[in-house]
């Protein structure tokens, strides 16, 4: 297969199969469950392929993929893969199959269900693929729609208002971004002589040699960092989140946390970071404090929660805020110089770490309150306790999944904050500090949960009767996420050597960025 | 000149041309009398009128469309059904394959014109199919029905190549009055008859105004071919720069701003809106859709035909145009802003609709004034003016083409479900999705429409708009107002997702009213309303973008030349 057909059957794989549901007859809900799967599957494997060929000592894109697709406005159908792109397509993959393993607990409308959360996947697919802006932004919008419906027709009691509250917080961003999209295309007409360029690729390149004046990146940065703060989510545009969490049903809340969110992450580091080097530097201390109040604001807000789903929604907060931290910590000197470039590459491999972590424990922290809920019905954490004894095997994987989210060594949730947090360090000792302080609070919030729900004499709640033990279908899900949170805390190295050489990279070309936009303004101070 | 020059003229030089250019407008003449004479005779009951429209439509389509690829071609084609094709419509190079004034001077032939008639008898030909789909008219009044909306669809032809201010206002007209009909066609309604009063006065009134414009521009140049009018102005005003002070300039602007608001009013501009939620109400939604798509399609077509007209290099003139391209775009943010706020409270489908199209209006009017702003870029700027100005036209006729199966699907599908519900509240739409099968297509293809309309991908209508939005972005180099208007423009986008969401989360997500039957429709609608949607997708998201893009692109290289 070449590599065109693998990066491009990754991304369409799940839309194909989604239109042979269609053929489906009305009753074979179950057929069409597992052919779903089996997309989902496939899709997954490909992606494995994709990192079998992927050679993690090279920096920069592998298995390119470009062809023409509006010329006259320069707009390509490109594609691509790198250390920071690679771990996230995995992600995806895994867990929209285990989320696919999840959506059993769908009862109604299952058709339009899987299709939706078929097309859900090749959006997000897309997104991690995509190297034009132009088909970046579409991707970034196809993953809206279904979204929109997954929550808006199958969640919870106030679904409607989450889905449109989801929505609109979104779109609000996309727009943002698109006007940033329209500043580099003007911006790089100029430079490439007559039509302006979509491709990141070189737009990267541009922005890297000095090519965009700095009032223009300060602004695009600003329009991009918003659209991508919302999606990450990062105080004060995170309010979309909790709602739309504790609406969604369990499958999507899933994909929401352990996807939708690194998306943020990404765009910043793939578009906001890259293509406004200098603006990055301007706002890095504002983009660091940022991540530290988001980081305690979560957690004193998980801290108050008595659902628990809003709860884990509110970590998600608090847990992002280390990814935001960790590509941000950029200090410099008088001269422009980076100071200690090592420590900012650690933090950088950190937060884009934690968005792995993140991804496989809050995926798992959400599938864990989705199999209580299925049970009881409700998800008051005062009224749970005692489950250890009713269902001691879910309980046990469920404290595990707990500690990787509070970053306990040893699993998946302590590399990206220890890497952050040493790594802030160096650019702030009193954030570095405070950002501390919240692993306290993380500790503090999760291990009272524990107490609340799987601790204590007895369930003495509504539906005591319905509490049985894991099913086989919910033991895969938990056990793989579990099992993963573990390799990850173990051998940190299998995704760290995919993402160093392209991370150091990207600091450099950062570097780079800022020093040429800083001399090409130069002399127009100076004339002043 | 006399008239007997004129008539001599007209007889000996172009007259031949004339007529080989003309002749899908005389097939659309001949059916329109063809369906009189059938009702005379008696024949209507024998040969349903809706064929002898649809016949004579193809007809003309395949006219219009010989003409273009004719152009397209250059006149050699290597495909045998083409060249014959060519043959058959008797193409000939010193005809239809000379571009040029044709009709001593009225009218002009060119790309641009020949891309736009075929559009607009494109969308006649699936606006006949729907009234076949959705039996409105009847067979009583089908011969009056297709006349006078072949009627109007000819005024609006001649509107895609206008070249002198006189046919400005016949064509106008032309399109208009038929459609006062139509617009109360519904007889015995009474909502349907104020509507049409409304829109009579409202028309009657704005024509006015644009003859007393037109008068006031012939006097002042001496002159009513539009190309002519940029140069005769620029005679007038020597060496003089621009300035309102100057008696000359006021007289002129004031007639410029009198014709724009005949115009503004085919186009439903704020504050020339006033009619049309009204006639869109009591209109059935067939006719809404036709006047929502083709009587603006045609209007822009003149609108860009008339202010091209002032178009020169002397600098008096390019800060005329500049003068007004702002202005048309400070309109275009008003329309969409007020199109899309006022759009909230709407419980009535097709009151929604209107105000929709009112919004959709303001987007498009934005590509006209980038048009201006680009093409009288002062000489230092960094920008290829003609280029630029040839995006906009270019994203603007990708814009109309998209908005042309976006629109009519969004009201064919009222029409539809009216059809089985028989009302047009968005209160009827309650849980419509858990109907059968068809109507369950015709819910998906509304939020396929309505999510372009929206302007997401990967629907075509957010590739126009990017379009749209790009070209005016360039503008914003010439003057900054330009990025302001686009911004606003950008957050319009978000404004209006509020009311389309609100309709699709009534038909997705509410449950259907107590008792109420669970609906559905005859299979062969739910393909139509399928095949009209699916070139919205196609639009967005498949590589056949850029060959429309191209042919965009191509079509408007022709008014820059």
């Amino acid at each position: 297969m070449s590599d065109a057909a693998l990066l491009s059957l990754t991304i369409f794989t799940p839309t194909i199969f989604a239109v042979l549901l269609m053929a489906f007859d009305k009753k074979a809900e179950e057929g069409m469950r597992v052919f779903a799967l089996i997309g989902t599957v496939c899709t997954f494997l490909l992606s494995l392929v994709m990192w079998g060929r992927f050679n993690s000592a090279e920096a920069g894109y592998q298995m390119m993929v470009s062809a023409p697709w509006i010329t006259n406005w320069n707009i390509d159908y490109r594609l691509g893969v790198d250390g920071i792109s690679l771990p996230l397509v995995l992600l995806t993959g895994l867990v929209s199959t285990l989320a696919a393993v999840a959506s059993w607990s769908i009862k109604e409308k299952i058709r339009g269900y899987l299709i939706l959360f078929l097309m859900l996947e090749t959006g997000m697919m897309g997104v991690f693929l995509s190297l034009d802006f132009f088909l970046f932004y579409v991707f970034w919008e196809v993953m809206l729609l279904p979204m929109y419906f997954l929550i808006g027709v199958w969640g919870g009691p106030r679904r409607e208002y989450a889905a449109l509250k989801f929505f609109l917080y979104t779109l609000v961003g996309s727009v943002l971004m698109l006007i940033a999209m329209l500043m580099f295309y003007f911006d790089s007409s100029k430079l490439a002589g007559g039509k302006g360029v979509f491709s990141l690729i070189q737009l990267t390149e541009y922005a890297r040699t000095g090519g965009f004046s700095q009032t223009n990146q300060l602004i695009a940065f600003i329009l991009l960092f918003i659209g991508f703060a919302i999606k990450l989510p990062s105080f004060p545009f995170h309010t979309w989140l909790p709602d739309a969490h504790v609406e969604a049903p369990t499958p999507i809340s899933m994909i929401l946390a352990g996807v939708l969110l690194k998306m943020g992450g990404y765009g910043i580091i793939r578009i906001a970071m890259p293509l406004c080097p200098w603006a990055t530097q301007y706002a890095a201390w504002y983009l660091v404090a940022l991540g530290v109040f988001s980081i305690l604001y979560g957690a004193f807000a998980a801290m108050a929660q008595t659902d628990f789903k809003r709860m884990v929604a509110y970590s998600s907060v608090s847990h992002m805020g280390y990814v935001l931290i960790g590509l941000a910590v950029w200090k410099i000197d008088e001269t422009g110089a980076t100071v200690r470039p090592d420590h900012w590459l650690m933090g950088m491999q950190g937060g884009m770490y934690q968005m792995l972590a993140h991804g496989i424990s809050s995926a798992g922290m959400f599938f864990m309150v989705g199999v209580i809920y299925d049970r009881v019905h409700h998800r008051d954490l005062n009224k749970f306790g005692g489950l250890m004894q009713r269902m001691p095997w879910y309980s046990g994987v469920a404290v595990g999944i707990f500690f990787a989210g509070l970053g306990l060594p040893g699993l998946c949730g302590f590399i990206g904050e220890a890497f952050v947090v040493l790594s802030m360090w160096n650019f702030n000792p009193t954030l570095a500090i405070l950002a501390a302080s919240g692993v306290i609070l993380t500790a503090g919030y999760i291990l009272w949960t524990i107490q609340r729900v799987y601790f204590g004499p007895e369930y003495k709640g509504p539906h005591g009767e319905d509490l049985v033990d894991m099913n086989g279908r919910e033991s895969s899900v938990a056990v793989s996420l579990l099992a993963l949170a573990i390799v990850f805390g173990i051998m940190p190295s299998i995704m760290l050597d995919v993402m160093n050489p392209t991370t150091e990279a990207l600091t450099q070309s950062l570097s780079d960025g800022y020093d040429n936009s800083s001399k090409a303004a130069a002399p127009q101070v100076s004339l002043k | 000149m006399s008239a007997n020059t004129l008539i001599d003229e007209l007889w000996t030089q172009d007259f031949y041309r004339s007529v080989e250019i003309f002749v899908p407008e005389l097939i659309l003449s001949a059916t329109i009398v063809l369906l009189l004479l059938s009702r005379i005779m008696g024949c209507d009951k024998k040969v349903l009128p809706c064929w002898t429209a649809v016949g004579g439509v193809l007809l003309s389509f395949a006219a219009v469309f010989g003409q273009f690829l004719y152009l397209k071609t250059g006149g050699n084609s290597s495909t045998p059904p083409v060249q014959t094709l060519f043959e058959l419509t008797r193409l000939s190079e010193d005809g239809v394959g000379t571009i040029g004034t044709y009709f001593s001077g009225l009218l002009v032939h060119d790309h641009f014109a020949t891309l736009y008639r075929m559009g607009l008898l494109l969308f006649l030909l699936l606006v006949i199919t729907l009234t076949v789909l959705t039996g409105i008219p009847d067979d009583e009044d089908g011969p009056d029905f297709y006349v006078l909306i072949c009627g109007s669809t000819l005024g609006m032809l001649l509107a895609t190549g206008v070249n002198h201010l006189l046919m400005l206002f016949v064509a106008i007209e032309m399109m208009s009055l038929p459609s006062y009909v139509l617009v109360g066609f519904l007889k015995g309604r009474k909502v349907s008859s104020e509507a049409a009063l409304k829109y009579v006065v409202y028309g009657a009134g704005s024509a006015g105004v644009m003859l007393y414009g037109i008068s006031l521009l012939s006097g002042l140049l001496g002159s009513g071919v539009i190309s002519e009018l940029g140069g005769r102005f620029a005679f007038l005003m020597q060496d003089q720069a621009f300035s309102l002070g100057s008696s000359e300039t006021i007289t002129l602007v004031l007639g410029i701003i009198m014709v724009l608001v005949g115009v503004a009013f085919k186009l439903s501009l704020v504050p020339f809106h006033f009619w049309a939620p009204d006639a869109f109400e009591g209109a059935s939604a067939e006719v809404g859709g036709f006047l929502s798509v083709a009587s603006k399609a045609a209007a822009f077509a003149l609108l860009i035909r008339f202010v091209m007209g002032f178009d020169g290099t002397a600098p008096v003139l390019q800060s005329l145009s500049r003068f007004i391209g702002i202005g048309l775009g400070v309109m275009a943010v008003i329309s969409m802003t007020f199109g899309n706020l006022a759009a909230y409270t709407q419980t009535n489908m097709k009151r929604l609709l209107a105000y929709s199209t009112i919004a959709h209006a303001g987007y498009m009017l934005l590509a006209i004034s980038a048009l201006l702003v680009t093409l009288n870029a002062p000489s230092n700027s960094e920008l290829n003016a003609t280029q630029e100005a040839v995006h906009c036209v270019e994203g603007l006729t990708y814009y109309l083409a998209v908005y042309l199966f976006m629109n009519l699907t969004a009201f064919a599908v009222v029409a539809l479900v009216r059809n089985q519900t028989f009302s047009e509240d968005l209160s009827a739409y309650r849980g419509l999705f858990s109907g059968g099968p068809t109507i369950k297509v015709l819910c998906v293809c509304l939020a396929i429409s309505f999510f372009s309309l929206v302007g997401m991908p990967p629907f075509g209508g957010f590739t126009a708009k990017l379009f749209i939005f790009l070209s005016a972005f360039k503008a914003g180099s010439v003057h900054w107002i330009m990025w302001a208007l686009v911004g606003l423009g950008g957050l319009n986008t978000a404004f209006s997702l509020y009311f389309y969401l609100k309709v699709l989360k009534t038909v997705f997500m509410d449950s259907p009213a107590e008792g109420q039957p669970a609906v559905d429709a005859p299979p062969l609608v739910g393909w139509y309303v399928l095949i009209l949607s699916l070139p919205i997708v196609i639009l967005g998201a498949s590589p056949l973008q850029d060959d429309l893009s191209r042919i965009a692109e191509f079509a408007a290289e022709s008014l820059f030349r």
